[in-house]
């Protein structure tokens, strides 16, 4: 779809063996790096960081997984009275151990789920894939505020920071939700991790703010709003939910600090205020930001089954509204999260209504994805595994989110496993699925390594096995009524916590191997001999087209588009070809 | 892949403005770049519009419980310093407007004017904002557990902490973006003394104005609200 | 089956030993599974209320729907991905790229099913929220982090939870409505009882109702559904569900907190302690919890926020009636209710008897 003549200088340039400097070497030094304004090289320290995060997260649910394999608590206590003081243990206290053991489980899954939202899932794919890859799908050759989206990571490192200081001062007890009045009497570190999630809202909307406009004004000639990628599409549908949705997380998590500060009463009724205002506020923020987790993934499985079955998208146009469609109907939703919670009875009807609104573009999206598959010439690379698995997965998590928007049924699941295991169906096997595969698929172009095929194939197993074993359990768990933020639980439900634990620990073992081999392959030794091709599973979108790594500047020249990003060579126009 | 850097002005169409100073690489041609911070500047206003909406549902929540409290609560407030900023916010706005004008046509010395004119005026502004928050905390009128007024012989029915803490928010974070739109104001005016601005880029000036109008525009709403309750 | 199923052995046999209950039991033993099945979390919740077969009948509808959607999309998934699996480099693949009527087929046939689904379960919730106007008043208070149950039409009667997951903390008659109105002394709670498929949260400052009416004579598990800190996983009980003609006995029988003939005045307090969920905050084994433990605790020499203070007769009646008038270094996080009105004298000085015993 680029246009010929700068394929044609391309093969030409190749012949000769010329090649301009990668970016990743344009410029060097660690300065380079750290105030780079490159969008390619952000989007690479976005993916360091937040893998790394990734990383805290996944160890704090280990933990806390241990200790729910059985009912009583007894692995915590022995971990605190086991650890020195330095580190948060009681350096043999065993009475204290016991003592503070019920807390360090609510810290534990506090710090698993605030660090996975707000650092990991959140910037996880806009951050890095999307930095990474607008301007080069839009065949642009930056942002268009390159210094913004500088200052938006350095902001997410700010913000970040603010959470390591809350680990380290004492942690947070709150459940990443921030409930009030709990959060605003108990006794641990939430001034500091409010500030921490408030500064990440700015990096969010600031990223936001930026692919925006990126996306209105930085498209390459003759790419029209239907000719860009679907990874674009569903980036702008991001970006539109992180520009009006996180300015009133904002004063939401501002209004929490003075009310813990200054007592102001505005959710505490023994001041006069109300607690399930703040319930409002946070949701009317975090029903949409569970879209601004996903709908990045369904840009992702949009382009990965396309490119690894060399077939036209199917539904193209339905597959970018729906995502329009999701990021609006998602301001209206927020209700649902508060079924029990008090609120009027036709408010809970109204917002079940709209939640099952939300249901049928989604739906669309898994339809349109498996008939794309039809008449196509299909391999199964380490990235389209994933796509299949992401299948697989997030239709469970949608099919059981019918569950919970059901009010007679909801009445019965809410805040159980239930619940814990539909989002994890969604945010995991959803948009972490999509994230590895993504990585998978863009890491030559990236990093201009490659990684082992049968490495990532049997990680990628071992991930989908420890997955479904971790959170498919947990559905039975909720539906025979298991409370989730359980510290201890009764005996009967012993037999799917066990294999749950077994199961995240598979899927750890899995994530670890990834981690791996990922970074086995940036080794010197294993740089490749020969530059790898630009373009690595014959996709027809524009970062192919340019070198891989890409040059500092992203494109010789102004790339022109006349076609659509799916129009693969492979495609039969003449219609006269038999499909097995 | 061709081996020359083309400069940027190989891919702008026929007849486009010439690059100005302020050109930056990655864009194609001069509008596009200006295009861009416009859009990107009305993006920005709509989540500030919607940050503050947050806290005018806090204020009509809060004003839906507790009607009584705020009508005599509201009293407490001063109507005529309230009034005073108005006049001189609208008057600033009307400064800044004449900037852009000036910097529109490249008339160095008006926008020079005018931005001094507007800073001065936001000038104004917080000086009567201090004298106001000084008159509140002398009678204790504060938000949450500060709240003291009664010591100082005032009694407000109800619970007047939660008006003062939302007005005290509300004006708080209002009175932060006047302070920083004087930042800013200065930015543009060092930048203007320096002769950036002219018929051929003005996105700063511009910019800036828009700012400084939606700062103007969240008094408009505040100062009924807060002061003319009844 | 339920019986046995979420009863302790120890709790059967006193259960068992019960003259009243013992008819009753054995039919319910005789019921009963065998306990390899009973025991498999597999098996299926009781269904104990009027709304529990309503909520399972609409959640299996979605079950199967689920499933057949799901097998249906793998099954089409599958056949593609081995159908269409590359075979050469050069294959060729079809050009299709929409089709307008496949895809407002797939759009409209979910949708109309949502609409069932989501009318079925608004019919059914609308049930929940209106209660008749027969039922039995309970009134619900959550603490930190413990249950307080009270019947206005039997006064002097009160059920609290404890951290012991057995201890009865809701007795009701089967067969007749029973209205819950409930209350938060501190945080937000959420009274669940996944038996009776009822769930509400618990709202500091205002109330929440919730009604059900039982189907099934048993215990049944509760829990606090909302976390609420530290011991949120401790704040559960049991539901005791009565014959109708058992029920006031056997209210006014548990209610009852007064000293045996035959006990000790420290015995006495003992069992206060466990119910009335001092549990909850004061360890006897020595282990700081959220309040001091009571090991010990008799004649220490105390650090508070107001000074130095030995441990007498007077300070611990200070700190049931009046908690926050001096509270011991290190344990100002959370504030102990009051139970001014709960305990009185005589229970205030059994549970000082019972903590001289705690050495």
């Amino acid at each position: 779809m680029a246009d010929d003549k700068s394929k044609h200088d391309a093969e030409h340039a190749e012949g000769h063996g010329k090649r301009e400097p990668s970016y990743l070497v344009a410029q060097r030094g660690l300065k380079s790096w750290l105030f780079t304004i490159d969008h390619k090289r952000l989007g690479l320290m976005y993916l360091g960081s937040t893998l790394l995060f990734f990383f805290v997260g996944g160890v704090a649910a280990i933990l806390f997984r241990t200790e729910l394999l059985t009912p009583a608590g007894d692995f915590i206590p022995w971990l605190l009275s086991h650890l020195p003081t330095a580190l948060g243990g009681t350096g043999g206290d065993v009475e204290a151990a016991v003592a503070q053991s019920a807390t360090t489980y609510n810290k534990l899954f506090t710090v698993h789920g605030a660090v996975m939202v707000f650092l990991v899932i959140i910037p996880a794919v806009p951050g890095s894939l999307g930095n990474f890859l607008l301007p080069l799908m839009l065949g642009a050759k930056d942002v268009a505020f390159p210094r913004l989206n500088l200052l938006s990571f350095w902001v997410y490192t700010l913000g970040a920071c603010f959470f390591l200081y809350t680990l380290f001062a004492g942690g947070l007890d709150t459940g990443w939700t921030f409930y009030t009045p709990y959060s605003s009497t108990t006794g641990t570190a939430v001034v500091s991790a409010l500030f921490g999630a408030f500064i990440l809202g700015f990096s969010s909307i600031l990223t936001g703010l930026n692919f925006m406009v990126t996306i209105h004004k930085m498209r390459a000639p003759g790419m029209t709003w239907n000719r860009m990628p679907l990874f674009c599409w569903s980036i702008y549908a991001t970006a539109v939910i992180q520009v009006l949705a996180t300015p009133v997380l904002a004063i939401t998590l501002l209004l929490l600090v003075v009310e813990r500060t200054l007592n102001i009463g505005i959710f505490d009724p023994a001041m006069g205020g109300d607690p399930v205002l703040f319930q409002h506020f946070f949701w009317f923020y975090s029903h949409p930001a569970v879209y601004i987790m996903i709908l990045p993934g369904f840009g992702i499985i949009s382009e990965l089954v396309a490119v690894h079955s060399r077939k036209h998208i199917f539904g193209y146009k339905a597959i970018a509204l729906s995502s329009v469609a999701i990021a609006i109907i998602s301001f209206i939703v927020w209700g649902h999260h508060m079924f029990v919670s008090g609120q009027s009875e036709l408010a809970a009807i109204v917002f079940s209504f709209l939640t099952f609104a939300v249901a049928v573009p989604t739906a669309i999206k898994v339809f349109s994805w498996v008939a794309t598959l039809y008449k196509g010439s299909i391999q199964f690379n380490t990235p389209m595994l994933y796509a299949l698995m992401f299948l697989f997965t997030f239709s469970i998590g949608g099919l059981t989110g019918v569950f919970l928007g059901t009010l007679s049924v909801d009445v019965h699941l809410h805040d159980t496993y239930f619940v814990v295991a539909h989002f994890h169906y969604v945010m995991m096997g959803g948009t972490i699925i999509a994230f590895i595969g993504g990585l998978h698929h863009w890491w030559p172009k990236m990093t201009g390594r490659t990684y082992s095929v049968w490495q990532s194939k049997w990680a990628a197993l071992l991930v989908f096995i420890g997955f479904n074993m971790t959170f498919f359990n947990q559905f039975v768990l909720g539906q025979q009524g298991m409370p989730r933020r359980y510290y201890t639980y009764v005996p009967q439900f012993q037999q799917q916590h066990m294999m749950s634990t077994i199961g995240s620990y598979i899927l750890f073992l899995g994530l670890l191997w990834i981690a791996i081999y990922l970074l086995a392959s940036l080794r010197r030794s294993a740089a490749p001999k020969e530059p790898l091709p630009d373009n690595t599973w014959g996709g027809a979108s524009l970062e192919w087209s340019t070198q891989t790594p890409p040059i500092e500047h992203n494109f010789h020249g102004q790339p022109r588009v006349d076609t659509d990003p799916y129009n693969f060579p492979q495609i039969d126009r003449t219609g006269e070809v038999d499909h097995h | 892949m061709s081996t020359d850097h083309e400069s940027p002005k190989a891919h702008r169409p026929e007849g486009a403005h010439e690059p100005h100073a302020f050109f930056a690489h990655h864009f194609n041609t001069p509008d596009q770049q200006a295009g861009a911070a416009k859009l990107g500047m009305w993006v920005f206003l709509s989540t500030e519009i919607l940050m503050f909406s947050g806290l005018f549902l806090a204020y009509f929540i809060v004003r839906m419980f507790y009607p009584d409290m705020v009508l005599a609560a509201h009293e407490h407030l001063n109507k005529t310093a309230g009034g005073i900023n108005t006049v001189v916010l609208i008057t600033s706005s009307v400064t800044m407007a004449l900037a852009v004008r000036a910097a529109q046509v490249g008339n160095t010395p008006a926008i020079k004017r005018n931005l001094l004119l507007t800073i001065m005026f936001a000038g104004v502004f917080m000086v009567v904002k201090y004298f106001e928050y000084t008159a509140k905390f002398e009678h204790g009128m504060l938000p949450g557990k500060y709240y003291t007024a009664f010591e100082h012989g005032y009694y407000i029915p109800g619970n007047p902490h939660i008006f003062f803490a939302v007005y005290f928010c509300m004006t708080g974070l209002h009175g932060i973006h006047v302070l920083v739109g004087i930042g800013v104001l200065t930015w543009v005016y060092i930048r203007a003394s320096k002769g950036h601005f002219g018929p051929n880029y003005y996105t700063p000036v511009e910019n800036v104005g828009l700012y400084w109008h939606l700062v103007d525009l969240i008094w408009i709403f505040l100062f009924p609200l807060l002061y003319l309750v009844r | 089956m339920i019986l046995s199923m979420l009863m302790e052995p120890e709790q059967a046999a006193q259960a068992a030993a019960d003259a009243t209950k013992a008819a009753e039991a054995a039919t319910e033993a005789a019921k009963a599974a065998p306990p390899w099945e009973t025991l498999s979390p597999w098996d299926t919740l009781p269904q104990a209320s009027t709304f529990a077969e309503g909520t399972d009948a609409l959640y299996l509808f979605i079950v199967g729907i689920s499933v057949f959607f799901f097998l249906l999309v793998m099954a089409v998934q599958a056949y593609f991905m081995w159908k269409y699996r590359r075979l050469s480099e050069d294959q060729k693949t079809s050009s299709i790229t929409h089709n307008g009527k496949i895809e407002f087929l797939w759009s409209a046939i979910p949708a109309v099913l949502l609409v069932v689904i989501f009318v079925w379960g608004e019919v059914d919730f609308l049930k929940q929220t209106v209660p008749p106007n027969d039922a039995v008043q309970v009134r619900v208070t959550g603490r930190q982090w413990f249950w307080t149950i009270e019947y206005p039409d039997y006064p002097g009667v009160q059920l609290t939870s404890s951290v012991d997951e057995s201890q009865v903390t809701l007795m009701v008659p089967k067969g007749q409505p029973v209205q819950l109105t409930m209350t938060s002394e501190d945080v937000l709670h959420s009274f669940y009882i996944p038996a009776f498929r009822i769930k509400r949260d618990v709202v500091p400052g205002r109330y929440t109702t919730l009604w059900f009416e039982a189907t099934q004579v048993g215990e049944f598990n509760l829990y606090c559904a909302e976390y609420c800190g530290d011991q949120h996983s401790a704040m559960i009980g049991k539901v005791k569900v009565l014959e109708p003609e058992l029920f006031a006995a056997a209210l006014a029988d548990a209610g009852k907190l007064e000293q045996e003939p035959s006990e000790s005045l420290a015995a006495f307090g003992e069992r206060i302690y466990s119910r009335r969920g001092c549990n909850a905050c004061h360890s006897l084994d020595g282990s700081p919890k959220t309040g001091p433990t009571w090991k010990g605790l008799w004649q220490k020499n105390e650090t508070t926020d107001k000074g130095a203070v030995l441990v007498d007769d007077n300070y611990i009646k200070e700190s049931i009636l009046e908690p926050n008038a001096q509270i011991v270094n290190g344990f100002t996080g959370v504030k102990m209710p009051s139970y001014k009105g709960q305990l009185d004298d005589k229970h205030i000085t059994a549970l000082i008897e019972f903590m001289k015993t705690l050495k």
